[in-house]
């Protein structure tokens, strides 16, 4: 990068799935970050968006951890992150602290700096240059938070529409939940299923070849399932798409070569 | 209605394995949620009506006691008499002295989810009178014994099937399965109650303060008969139904047959004010109006306040996953789905029912479709906390977060929980990309593949990563 | 007593007590200023337009329009229909206006102005507005026209004339108090279209209580 001066500053909000499950996923979201032209760090002190805590009704909990993640951030002009799911629980922090708690300011600010990766290079930095290239037809699933707590559908199809020869084909109720809702797909397990399946169902119809989709919960429910199925589709999360990353087998799909990996 | 909301994982069992359930319900998902996105892409003002509707119920709300006082005193003026009920046990007093008043036998009812609420017909029977409900959904249930499974089409659960088999028991008539034959037999079966009833009871849509009128909105038309031809017509209705006048209600009555049933008005929305007036040929001789409270006033200035905006359209049944998945019954109660499972708690206790507000992947449709923009995720995520505080979140969950969160506070440890988990799952994987049995996490692996991790966690490659670009 | 218990839990829920006469006025203010929320676009027309509105959404809703030059073709207009489907009785609203019209087309078929009864066949009744909106009509109680001539027979025959058509509900709010200044008629109904159910097996049905089949007979008048 040239302006090195001027790039925008950003922290990779890591997220606990990408780190554990599908780290290519954020490889991917740095090198579209630095693409962009922005300076990535990775900071250390950074560990879950407290949702499962946030969901359970556990309020000091998610406080405690709400503050881990603030000052985790502090200092970065944009916090990024590969997860509607968890950018939008960062936008949930203000809702934890009263207004007069000076935590309560703090929250305000990361959540005024703290973006979703596809929704930052859209309408953020206008990032526009993907050189990608990805063979196949893809259908796409709007993950509920993002859709609906950060208002994210377009910008994900807009980014993709630039992906050579790759086609998109919408499935039906691509906005519908896929039943994973962190908890949820374990404290409900039949319900989760009987919403999983019908979105399989869903996939399956459409006649894409592979999922995408922003959010490796979802992903990883959505994979699951279609694996049990035994339904020929592959599942990969957005970024890998747009970054050119498919190399990597797709989510719980090959054989790994465990000497190697670990 | 007896309270089952505590079984709601054997409910929701139940019905995920009750195939004539599952097909009525994978055929409901086509109905009102089509028609709804049609009515609305109709009237582009859709949105800024439901901020107004969102506004004017608040404002409502801060003045509730002066627009009761006010519709009290209209209802008085035009003839007719308003009772004043706290409770369930109140209500129901009061339409039994109403009714005893009259010398009532029998008693038409139009539908009224309140009515469920204080489980009216059970006490009126227990007390000698023959209720009769009228709408064709709830008239069938009544006949089976059965309940509402969703509030504007209490008999969703059902297919044509089981109608024709429950009219043929009931009205000792040939089987038939043709929806309209059934229809025609119920008209006729119906007339003659409507001729005959003593007392009519309707709900209550809204009350306007203005007029002292109540209004009803229905498709069927039976709540003009229940309330037109008996002497005296009881409306029964909570105490958050009412508005300042006839403008504010149209503001709400263009929103709630969008929302619900996606018509763009529903067939008849009729307004009733005091008993009929002397030159009058037909009409009520005698209006009551009966408020309940019922546990409503204890969630003004709470977390729930927003919760009294709900006018009871069903958008959010209509399009919740979980509602789609499992029906109404499974819930336990009289409200089912997202609205449902913030209002259960509060007239139950959320220790009957902590699994409704839990029974959410808080995927936001409700919220998105609500015509009052009630954020109902936010208020079951509330419930969830009056359950964690209160000590009634299961022990393993409780323990289980508790240890997490041991984790999640401290980098350092999350580190190496995340490098250890990865690496177990990797080992359970084996040379597959994938788990099919994981321990403790049957759950997951009972219905679907666990994908395995790819390898070292991100945090340990991009520090070696960064290492490396050091050196 | 249950109304100062309710009102109590209202008012510590608010976080105040009785409400000051300022509040009380305020809300009193706002009751009486009958303001209009925000009204659709889609029925601010022109009065040509408004009543091809009123024809585009009561045809949707399935209403029937039977278009009439003049109201004495009424009694022309409704024989034929009647002879069509085979009624002979018909039970009418005893409004003077309809009454005064000549009802010798209708031959053999009776019309008996009377409350209806379980039964009837068909009912003729007037209207105090269309409202162009949705198509629906607004009628009200009153000594000549009651209440149940507009649910109990299978068919209901409505007379609605051009200038009665109005935009909006808030139009026939206007109307309605302008008519009756004191309270309102005991009952007000608004109808839009045929009574339906789909509460057998998700099937929409027509006629579930009130009349299968709703009839306007829309009469032109000069503008």
């Amino acid at each position: 990068m040239s302006h090195t001066t001027d790039q925008p500053s950003v922290g990779l909000f890591v997220t606990c799935l990408a780190d554990m499950f599908r780290p290519s996923v954020a490889f991917a979201t740095v090198k579209l970050l630095e693409a962009a032209g922005c300076r990535v760090e990775v900071p250390e002190r950074q560990t879950c968006c407290g949702q499962p805590a946030f969901n359970s009704g556990d309020r000091k909990t998610t406080q405690d951890i709400a503050k881990t993640t603030i000052e985790a951030f502090e200092g970065f002009q944009y916090v990024v992150g590969p997860s509607g799911s968890c950018i939008g629980m960062l936008h949930h922090y203000p809702e934890l602290f009263s207004e007069d708690d000076p935590w309560f300011a703090r929250a305000e600010a990361l959540k005024k700096r703290a973006f979703e990766i596809t929704s930052f290079l859209t309408d953020v930095v206008q990032f526009e240059q993907i050189e990608a290239q990805f063979n196949g037809s893809i259908t796409y699933h709007d993950s509920c938070s993002g859709l609906r707590e950060l208002g994210i559908k377009k910008q994900p199809r807009q980014l993709l529409s630039k992906v050579k020869d790759l086609s998109l084909t919408e499935m039906e109720e691509s906005e519908t939940c896929c039943g994973f809702g962190g908890t949820f797909c374990v404290k409900y397990p039949d319900i989760s299923n009987r919403m999983v399946s019908n979105k399989t169902q869903n996939i399956s119809a459409s006649g894409a070849d592979t999922l995408v989709g922003g959010d490796l919960g979802c992903l990883l429910n959505m994979a699951g399932k279609l694996k049990r199925e035994g339904k020929p589709v592959q599942a990969r999360h957005v970024v890998e798409i747009l970054a050119g990353m498919t190399d990597t087998p797709a989510i719980g799909e090959a054989e790994y070569d465990l000497g190697k990996a670990l | 209605m007896q309270i089952h909301s505590p079984e709601f994982k054997e409910n929701a069992r139940i019905a995920l394995h009750n195939e004539p359930l599952q097909a009525a319900l994978g055929q409901f998902k086509f109905g009102f949620p089509v028609n709804r996105a049609r009515a609305i892409a109709n009237l582009p003002e859709f949105e800024t009506l439901r901020d107004h509707a969102r506004d004017l119920k608040n404002h409502i709300i801060q003045n509730l006691d002066i627009y009761l006082e006010q519709f009290e005193q209209q209802v008085t003026a035009n003839g007719g008499h308003v009772h004043w009920c706290s409770t369930a046990e109140d209500a129901r007093q009061a339409i039994l002295d109403i009714c005893q008043h009259v010398g009532a036998k029998t008693v038409t009812k139009g539908k009224s989810m309140v009515s469920e609420e204080i489980n009216l017909n059970d006490y009126l029977e227990a007390n000698g009178i023959e209720p009769v409900e009228t709408d064709l959904g709830e008239y069938i249930l009544q006949l089976r014994g059965d309940h509402p499974s969703h509030i504007i089409a209490p008999a969703i659960h059902l297919n044509v099937d089981d109608v024709a088999d429950t009219f043929h028991e009931h009205h000792h008539r040939p089987r038939s399965d043709d929806p309209q034959t059934l229809m025609k037999e119920a008209r006729e079966v119906l007339r003659k109650k409507f001729v005959s009833a003593d007392v009519g009871i309707t709900g209550a849509n809204f009350l306007v303060a203005e007029t002292g009128s109540t209004i009803i909105v229905t498709n069927e038309g039976n709540g003009d008969l229940t309330q037109t031809l008996p002497k005296t017509h009881i409306v029964i209705s909570s105490i958050e139904k009412v508005v300042p006048n006839l403008e504010d209600m149209s503001l709400f009555l263009r929103l709630l047959a969008r929302s619900s049933t996606g018509q763009e008005f529903t067939v008849y929305n009729t307004l009733s004010t005091g008993p009929r007036r002397p030159d009058d040929q037909d009409g009520p001789e005698n209006f009551h109006v009966v408020l309940v409270d019922n546990g409503r006033s204890d969630m003004v200035g709470t977390d729930f306040q927003d919760m009294l905006r709900c006018i009871r359209c069903a958008a959010c049944m209509n399009h919740c996953p979980v509602y789609g998945a499992v029906g109404g019954h499974s819930y336990g109660w009289v409200y089912p789905g997202p609205m449902g499972s913030v209002l259960t708690p509060q007239m139950i206790g959320i220790d009957k029912s902590a699994h409704l507000p839990n029974a959410s992947t808080a995927c936001g449709k409700c919220q998105e479709v609500c015509p009052v923009r009630i954020p109902l995720p936010k208020l079951m995520r509330h419930w969830r906390e009056k359950e964690f505080e209160q000590h009634l979140t299961p022990s393993t969950v409780r323990w289980g977060l508790a240890g997490w969160a041991f984790f999640a506070k401290r980098p350092a440890l999350y580190r190496w929980l995340a490098r250890s988990s990865a690496w177990f799952m990797r080992r359970m994987a084996g040379k597959k990309g994938r788990i099919s049995k994981l321990p403790m996490a049957g759950g997951w692996t009972d219905w679907r593949e666990m994908p395995a991790p790819q390898g070292a966690t991100f945090m340990d490659q991009w520090k070696k990563r960064q290492s490396g670009d050091q050196s | 007593m249950s109304k100062t218990a309710i009102f109590n839990k209202i008012r510590r829920g608010l976080k105040r007590g009785a409400p000051s006469a300022e509040q009380t006025a305020a809300a009193l203010a706002r009751i009486q200023s009958r303001k209009p929320e925000l009204v659709p676009a889609r029925s601010q027309l022109d009065h040509p337009g408004q009543i091809e509105l009123f024809r585009s959404m009561s045809s949707q809703a399935a209403a029937k329009l039977i278009d009439l030059d003049s109201l004495t073709q009424l009694p022309e207009k409704v024989a034929e229909w009647m002879q069509h489907q085979g009624f002979t009785e018909l039970v009418s609203a005893n409004e003077s206006w309809l009454n005064e019209l000549d009802w010798a087309p209708l031959n053999n078929i009776s019309r008996t102005c009377r409350v209806a009864q379980s039964g009837d066949n068909v009912s003729l009744t007037g209207c105090m507005a269309g409202i162009a909106e949705t198509g629906t009509l607004m009628l009200h109680s009153g000594g000549n026209s009651p209440t149940t001539l507009n649910f109990l027979p299978d068919c209901h025959l409505v007379v609605l004339r051009e200038s009665q058509i109005v935009g909006c509900y808030e139009d026939a709010w206007a109307m309605l108090r302008q008519n009756h200044p004191d309270s309102l008629p005991r009952t007000v109904n608004m109808i839009t279209g045929p009574s339906r159910s789909a509460d057998i097996g998700q099937k929409l049905q027509m006629g579930a209580h009130g009349p299968c089949e709703l009839v306007i007979f829309l009469v032109k008048e000069a503008h």
